[in-house]
């Protein structure tokens, strides 16, 4: 339940973000971080909504470890 | 294309390291909790408990948000979704928790307005779709989870949605690992705390339990190499007799946590002693909604009055919940009660720790 995904933030409008991983889009809410990300920031989301900024190269490792995570689900099922 | 994606946290080399460590450094036998569910499902997924020292016993603790939902809170989710004019939005992993009589997934095969969302703005743009019908979240979820319904309720103020309202059954973790601590069955001696929720309450949460209770608490990641990291640390501080707050996963935890989450956390709920399910009431466990925002109170708004329901009989979720049983201690694991057809929660939730067992040790 308190999965959280690293997404990379591409446009910003108001409190919401579009935000991008592994070719999904997502609209997020940034009203729960502080101070807000900038274009080009990796956010932790849960839920919708941006839970804090990581850095670059980590967030690229936690992603990399989720496209792993969801072919070994795909092979299992 | 497989290989190139395994990071230096699934790294064989880095755990064995880990593994090497705690077995050189452990000499007595301990018991280490995990409160979160997505660190079941990861011990259960990579067999970290097979990798350890028989004596390092690992315990599921009540770190499932679905499964600590009490039966009367399920009961009056499933009397809202019977309600007319009603679209019931909740997060997937409710659909199946079997109430006393019936399961959301049942009533809407019944012809239920009963809709998964993946995030609670989904809820207000259904409200706005839908002036003339009543749109109702069922909130259940931890520190990670609250700020983001609070969020909604913030915005539904600010744009005037009066269509759209809440039943909060958010549970805080700090306030269940005192009161497993007070529990004399339970014996704990050290703690692997939530990765995301302490995202939000920061490993600062944790300082009344090192210094009522004396009892080590590490944050860890998710990753084979976080959870060894994490339960090296606390053996290590267990072996030399020290208490204090680590974290195993800072690179997305911090010791202060996200301050601006919890204020709007806290400018929308209020805690109370909330009932959680097999251990019972917790003092100031629970959020519930605060006067300013009761226009959003679904509990408020809909006659949900259901009457106190029993456990299911024979599930021993309470006490695999307290870590006082492991599933294979319940006569109904495997049997009666499957992922397919489950009877407790702790089977209906993927996060469950009986779905766990069911999956990774059946």
């Amino acid at each position: 339940m308190c999965l959280a995904v690293p997404m990379k933030v591409i446009k910003i409008e108001d409190n919401t973000a579009t935000v991008e991983v592994s070719g999904t889009k997502r609209t997020i809410g940034l009203d729960i971080i502080d101070p807000p990300p900038k274009i080009g920031d990796y956010v932790i989301v849960h839920a919708g909504f941006a839970i804090n900024t990581i850095d670059e190269q980590e967030a690229q490792l936690i992603i990399n470890d989720f496209e792993v995570l969801f072919s070994d689900e795909n092979e299992t099922h | 294309m497989k290989m190139k994606h395994i990071s230096e946290y699934r790294d064989k080399e880095v755990c064995q390291n880990f593994i090497k460590k705690i077995f050189d450094i452990h000499k007595k036998e301990i018991r280490l909790m995990e409160v979160c569910g997505t660190h079941t499902m990861a011990i259960a997924r990579n067999g970290i408990k097979q990798l350890l020292p028989k004596t390092v016993n690992l315990l599921s603790g009540p770190g499932c948000p679905v499964c600590v939902t009490s039966q009367q809170e399920i009961d009056k989710f499933i009397k809202l979704s019977q309600l007319k004019n009603v679209i019931v939005t909740t997060f997937g992993d409710l659909m199946r928790v079997p109430g006393t009589e019936t399961s959301l997934l049942q009533e809407r095969a019944e012809g239920a307005d009963v809709r998964v969302v993946y995030s609670t703005l989904d809820c207000l743009q259904i409200a706005e779709k839908n002036p003339n019908k009543e749109v109702v979240f069922l909130g259940v979820g931890f520190e990670t989870t609250a700020p983001t319904i609070a969020s909604a309720i913030i915005a539904a103020d600010k744009k005037g949605i009066k269509n759209f309202s809440v039943i909060s059954a958010h549970k805080l973790v700090p306030p269940a690992l005192t009161a497993l601590l007070e529990n004399d069955e339970v014996n704990v001696d050290g703690f692997i705390c939530p990765g995301h929720a302490s995202v939000i309450i920061g490993g600062k949460a944790y300082v009344p339990i090192i210094e009522n209770y004396s009892v080590p608490c590490v944050v860890a990641g998710f990753e084979p190499v976080d959870m060894l990291q994490a339960i090296y640390m606390l053996t290590d501080q267990i072996e030399h007799g020290e208490a204090k707050i680590e974290i195993a996963y800072k690179r997305v935890v911090n010791f202060e946590g996200n301050a601006k989450a919890r204020e709007v956390m806290y400018d929308v709920f209020k805690p109370y002693d909330a009932p959680w399910r097999g251990i019972g009431i917790i003092p100031k466990s629970g959020l519930k909604i605060k006067e300013d925002f009761q226009n959003f109170n679904a509990e408020n708004k809909f006659d949900l009055f259901v009457e106190e329901a029993p456990e299911p009989k024979g599930c021993a979720c309470g006490e695999i919940l307290c870590g006082t049983k492991t599933p294979m201690d319940c006569p109904l694991f495997g049997k009666k009660c499957t992922p397919d057809d489950p009877v407790g929660p702790c089977m209906v939730s993927t996060e469950g720790t009986c779905a766990a067992y069911f999956k990774y040790h059946n």
